[in-house]
């Protein structure tokens, strides 16, 4: 019988046509291993800690009856919030991701305007530059700090043989490292979307103030900083949300004292193997990130279109 | 007002000094005699001797390799799809969650991508290992993928497409005549954006790795945790090499390839 004579169910074949499958392949795929891992942290957030591999209790268990009973609790995010240490980290972490956002936003901004006003053919080679750091290992360009900041590191050594200071500064392992070391890692993230934004800026409109009277600085805080606002944004997006939950900074150049919740919850996963309490400091991380993350999307998809 | 000025030099000179030399000192100072990373003792290639007698690093680095290639190979292939149908599919159903699919995991932190996609193993049971730490880098890695893809589309000219379907070419041969040959610059820096991202990532496989399948990462957080030793910089100085010459390279054919389109 010819292939060709079966008849197929209409609604069989439209779910199998190709445009269908391109959609369903990707879709199903961040489904399973980016949608779904969400529906799993939840669940081990309700459930208690155990010595048992895996370590905690399973949500539903048969045991005489006919229905399973559900085991959930909120014991893991009354622990959180019963226990300063947490409420500290989620502060602290917006308190640090917040200060070195604008550190990183006046710096990149200052780099991606001097690129998007270079001389053209500069330009390629210039943006070439910042680009190539971002493509480099972030482990080892925060690791790369720790010889320079150190208490007996390059930096305090330069500054000595200068006979600028006397004594070594105390710059490792406190809040200033943790600063220095995500501004450093970050500013590309910050520096190409606002070049991005900067580069296509219509320079009629600058000229137009000029020739109106209006003076170079005003012209710059009235007509280039509202119009590089989508550019901005999108920097500080970039920066803000990964930094709140970073753990390799914190955990290399910041000190005891340095409280950030990425760093929290890994000692909860890793250390105090208490899979249920850092299945929680995932989720209330989540719940502060659900906002900014829907406006990244939505300044990214219009950037796009 | 495309001339250099005194204020953009400065920053230009002041940024790209504070972007590029903390790498150049840990490039030096792989090259230092002394085992004191401050310290300059004299040139010497014998940290990089002892990293080829490291069996560990040199296990290690063959299980980054192994994972990046997989998982950037397969994630390109996802993320051109992905990309693909978001420019050119219009408006389907569940279109606003998968947009969403594609850009939350570029910003969300990694402790949380690394926690959830360990956690889904655990109850799939699947062992963890080389293959779920492949996994947890094609996820993250074809969201950039497709949004490289997409910011290529956006120029992409619809009416040559049109015209070969016009002319009788069927969807498949206008695909791999015109669409093909057009993003695949993009495709290629996909790609290598994916495996660079994928060699680097250390929290995501931290939580993914299993016995036995310790990435180059891992081993050098751990290392660098002891403290610095220039055998690290020595390391660290091979890995920033390759991509240095992956991106300039990547950055060249890019060149060449626009000049061409240029010409013709």
């Amino acid at each position: 019988m010819n292939i060709k004579e079966i008849q197929v169910p209409s609604f069989l074949r439209r779910a199998f046509n190709g445009r269908n499958a391109a959609i369903s392949i990707p879709y199903l795929w961040l489904l399973l291993l980016f949608l779904f891992p969400f529906v799993i942290v939840l669940k081990i957030s309700l459930a208690q800690p155990v010595i048992a591999m895996p370590p905690y209790t399973p949500l539903f268990s048969w045991g005489d009856s006919l229905w399973p009973k559900i085991q959930a609790g909120l014991d893991s995010y009354l622990f959180l919030f019963s226990d300063s240490l947490y409420i500290k980290a989620y502060l602290s972490s917006i308190k640090i991701a917040t200060i070195s956002t604008v550190l990183t936003l006046i710096i990149g901004y200052a780099i991606a305007y001097s690129i998007a006003r270079a001389p053209t053919r500069w330009r390629g080679i210039l943006l070439m530059l910042v680009i190539l750091p971002f493509w480099t290992s972030f482990l080892i360009r925060v690791y790369a700090w720790i010889g320079i900041l150190k208490t007996e590191g390059l930096l305090n050594l330069a500054l000595m043989t200068l006979g600028i200071i006397e004594k070594p500064l105390i710059i490792m392992n406190t809040d200033l490292a943790v600063y220095i070391g995500i501004v450093y890692s970050y500013l590309p993230f910050m520096i190409l979307p606002l070049y991005a934004n900067l580069e296509k800026m219509d320079m009629n409109l600058l000229e137009a103030a000029a020739d109106l009277g209006c003076r170079p600085f005003k012209t710059f805080w009235n007509v280039t900083i509202p119009l590089s606002l989508p550019g901005i944004l999108a920097g500080c997006f970039l920066v803000f949300i990964p930094v709140i939950g970073e753990f390799v900074i914190p955990d290399l150049l910041g000190g005891t004292k340095t409280l950030m919740i990425g760093k929290v919850l890994w000692g909860e996963f890793f250390y105090n193997r208490d899979w249920p309490v850092a299945s929680a400091v995932a989720i209330i991380m989540l719940l502060l990130l659900v906002v900014p993350i829907i406006f990244y999307q939505k300044s990214q998809e219009k950037a796009i279109s | 007002m495309t001339r250099f000025t005194k204020f953009n030099v400065s920053a230009l000179v002041i940024g790209f000094t504070f972007l590029y030399l903390p790498i150049i000192l840990l490039i030096l100072f792989s090259f230092n005699e002394s085992k004191l990373v401050t310290v300059w003792a004299g040139f010497s290639t014998k940290w990089y001797v002892e990293l080829m007698q490291n069996q560990g690093i040199k296990d290690a680095a063959w299980v980054t390799f192994k994972v990046a290639f997989i998982s950037s190979t397969v994630a390109t292939l996802l993320g051109t799809i992905a990309g693909l149908v978001m420019t050119r599919f219009g408006n389907f159903r569940g279109r606003t969650l998968f947009s969403g699919m594609i850009y939350a995991p570029m910003v969300m932190p990694e402790v949380i991508l690394g926690l959830s996609t360990l956690l889904t193993f655990i109850t799939l049971a699947i062992d963890r290992g080389v293959l779920t730490i492949t996994l947890a880098h094609i996820t993250f890695s074809m969201c950039y993928v497709s949004v490289i893809i997409q910011s290529r589309m956006t120029s992409y000219d619809d009416s040559i497409t049109e015209a070969a379907l016009d002319l009788g070419c069927t969807p498949f041969r206008t695909f791999m005549l015109i669409t093909f040959p057009i993003i695949l610059p993009a495709i290629v820096s996909g790609w290598l954006l994916s495996f660079t991202m994928s060699l680097d990532d250390l929290v995501i496989a931290s939580f993914t790795s299993g016995p036995g399948s310790t990435t180059l990462p891992i081993k050098i957080y751990s290392m660098v945790r002891l403290g610095v030793t220039p055998e690290i910089n020595a390391v660290s100085t091979i890995l920033v090499g390759l991509v240095t010459v992956g991106v300039i390279t990547a950055s060249l054919i890019g060149k060449r390839q626009k000049q061409q389109l240029a010409q013709s």
